[in-house]
């Protein structure tokens, strides 16, 4: 089987992260695979492993985005591509998912792509629907467990009530959650393969397609509101003295 | 401007935020309530006790299940015929889909977990500029974005905008509207959890970490191994913690570390990788407090921490904190408020 995982990169998630003159400052803080993205690459290699077949990691990004692909390669996966293009710099979700859609072709005879459940930066969970709904496939959401079997897959569907056991048709684009299983550590032959390989890039002359418009624009950057930081620590003599001081004073902020 | 407010449901179970977004809608003009599903007239009466004008409905066995594509179709194929400006959604697993996939039909794209949504100008004119505001970055930074395209998707946070009044027994016009059903996948069966008051919604959430597995003087059965005992400990521990949270009408929640321990299903975790919950008070029973766990809490009011540890990180976003052991604090918490609230 021929599977793609689709990964970003972005921030590390220990990050201190600041709006400055309306532009974001992420300090010194390294940049990593987003790390939703490791379930992605780790579902994708469970299903390697499964069918006997490939994972390729493909990222949009810029150069430095080599560094996520790598982590993919160390963690497994056989092959990496980078679609970098400057149009690109203000894409929206739809622009990447057809952006991606038009890589999948471009790579051909995918049976499989995997999706993290969302980035860290933009967070907004959409890019694995899209892309499914730009090549015609069906989406397989919120995957906590995945089963191929011949040319179908079945998925354990994790929402908000419970869970959802859904089946189609190969092939799928599926986006996975946490349940799918702890990302693996890179191996040290892993690590040695990944720091050899050449990361092919990818124009969208290359695809083959212009850039796509962004929908959404930003248009003003702002910090979160400070917090009253003050903690009050309720002490006392017994567990009921200090329960009771405490239900007091939540009862008086009239929040119950 | 014409607003269409989708209702998301579960088998017939409205997501509160639906009505959040239907009180949203109503302020800035005429409402329409979309529901999709099989045998939906009672999540259409209830649109109308909230506030929608008239409610259009798909009603067909084929939409029993929430499917992606079908959905998507039918809403992309509503949008083409009655072209609304606004389209206000949730925030849920299935919106999130739903609207992903619309917009690539309709060339517009969506604007995720609104906190805040201003109409610049006239709300009345189609071409007022809506702005919106959503947090970036785990909620570290919020930014504020316009879409270029119409229909303009939103989705709202949950809780994040008040609950408009239910007026019962109001009544409207529900139009029945035609149903795509070109889904790609099958739904085989699901096992529903008995989560009781949901996490989205919960004004209280009382959650758990590692913490709870860690009282020494509990005995589990002497026929388990040590991991078994471990996870034994943690369930005399979420008793406590459901006790509480049940007293105070409120949801469950629990860290990362207690989800990979085995002590509580990964529906619970609260967290960049688990949900982000807006309640009132967040109690947080044995968590430390780390960056991903209060990424998920940052819109709680107030946090109430109980740890043993007083250096525990917990304490620098809580407004009350108890340093003790919380299979003492927690159960004499839920006593003293089972006296005060007369429960
Ligand atoms: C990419 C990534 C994503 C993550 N996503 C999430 C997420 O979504 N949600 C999340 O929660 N974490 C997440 N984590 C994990 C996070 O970093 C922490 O490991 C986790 O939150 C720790 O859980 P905890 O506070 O329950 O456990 P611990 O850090 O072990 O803390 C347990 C606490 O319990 C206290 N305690 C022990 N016994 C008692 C007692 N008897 N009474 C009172 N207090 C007691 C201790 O003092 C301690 O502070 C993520 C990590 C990564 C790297
Ligand atoms: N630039 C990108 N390159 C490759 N995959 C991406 C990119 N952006 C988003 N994705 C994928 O889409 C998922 C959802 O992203 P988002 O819609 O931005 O939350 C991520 O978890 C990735 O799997």
């Amino acid at each position: 089987m021929k599977i793609i995982a689709c990964i970003k990169q972005v921030p590390d998630s220990e990050a201190k992260i600041k709006a400055e003159n309306g532009q974001i400052n992420t300090g010194d803080s390294p940049l990593v695979i987003n790390p939703f993205d490791e379930y992605a690459v780790e579902g994708a290699l469970q299903q390697k492993e499964a069918t006997n077949g490939t994972v390729t990691a493909l990222c949009i990004g810029s150069e430095s985005a080599k560094e996520a692909l790598k982590h993919a390669l160390a963690m497994g996966a056989d092959n990496a591509i980078l679609v970098s293009d400057p149009s690109l710099n203000n894409m929206d979700t739809v622009g990447a998912a057809r952006v991606l859609a038009a890589a999948i072709q471009k790579i051909g005879d995918v049976d499989m792509v995997v999706f993290g459940r969302q980035t860290l930066d933009n967070g907004s969970g959409l890019t694995s629907a899209q892309t499914a709904r730009a090549l015609g496939w069906s989406l397989l959401g919120l995957a906590g467990q995945i089963k191929v079997q011949e040319r179908s897959v079945t998925v354990e569907r994790v929402i908000e009530e419970g869970r959802q056991t859904v089946k189609a048709n190969l092939p799928a684009v599926i986006s996975v959650v946490q349940s799918i299983g702890e990302p693996r550590y890179p191996s040290f032959m892993g690590i040695r393969k990944a720091s050899k390989a050449e990361i092919p890039v990818w124009s969208l002359s290359d695809l083959g397609i212009a850039a796509p418009e962004a929908i959404i624009k930003r248009s003003e950057l702002m910090n979160p509101p400070a917090r009253d930081t003050s903690v009050e620590i309720i002490s006392g003599e017994s567990p009921a003295e200090i329960a009771d001081k405490l239900a007091d004073k939540l009862i008086a902020e009239k929040v119950l | 401007m014409k607003i269409f407010v989708y209702v998301d449901h579960f088998k017939g179970e409205a997501q509160a935020t639906s009505w959040e977004a239907l009180g949203l809608a109503k302020s800035f003009g005429a409402t329409t309530a979309l529901v999709f599903g099989s045998s939906v007239d009672d999540v259409a009466k209830a649109a109308l006790e909230y506030g929608a004008d008239e409610v259009l409905v798909a009603d067909d066995s084929a939409l029993l299940d929430f499917r992606a594509e079908a959905y998507a179709s039918t809403l992309s194929a509503l949008v083409s015929s009655s072209t609304p400006d606004l389209i206000l959604f949730p925030t849920t697993t299935r919106t999130r889909e739903l609207a992903a996939m619309s917009a690539v039909d309709l060339n517009t794209n969506v604007i995720t977990d609104a906190t805040a949504v201003e109409v610049n100008g006239d709300a009345s004119s189609p071409l007022s500029a809506i702005v919106v505001t959503r947090p970036i970055y785990e909620g570290k930074l919020f930014e504020k974005v316009t879409a270029s395209a119409k229909p303009q998707l939103i989705t709202l946070r949950g809780r994040a905008f008040p609950k408009p009044e239910k007026v019962a027994g109001k009544t409207g016009t529900i139009t029945k509207v035609e149903a795509k059903t070109d889904a790609l996948t099958t739904v085989e069966g699901y096992s529903v959890a008995d989560v009781g008051v949901s996490l989205n919604d919960a004004g209280i959430i009382v959650s758990g970490g590692r913490g709870v597995s860690n009282n020494p003087s509990l005995q589990p059965p002497a026929d388990l191994d040590d991991k078994q005992a471990e996870i034994w400990r943690a369930h005399q521990g979420f008793k406590l913690v459901g006790e509480l949270a049940s007293t105070l009408g409120g949801a469950v929640g629990a860290s990362r570390a207690a989800v990979d321990g085995g002590y509580i299903p990964y529906s619970n975790q609260v967290g960049q990788t688990g949900k982000v919950v807006a309640p009132d008070v967040y109690i947080a029973c044995g968590i430390s407090g780390a960056i991903q766990h209060l990424a998920g809490i940052r819109s709680a009011k107030l946090v109430v921490a109980i740890n043993k540890d007083p250096d525990a990180p917990i304490f620098k976003v809580a407004r009350y904190g108890v340093v003790g052991d919380l299979f003492q604090i927690v159960p004499a918490l839920t006593e003293a408020f089972k006296k005060k609230l007369g429960k």
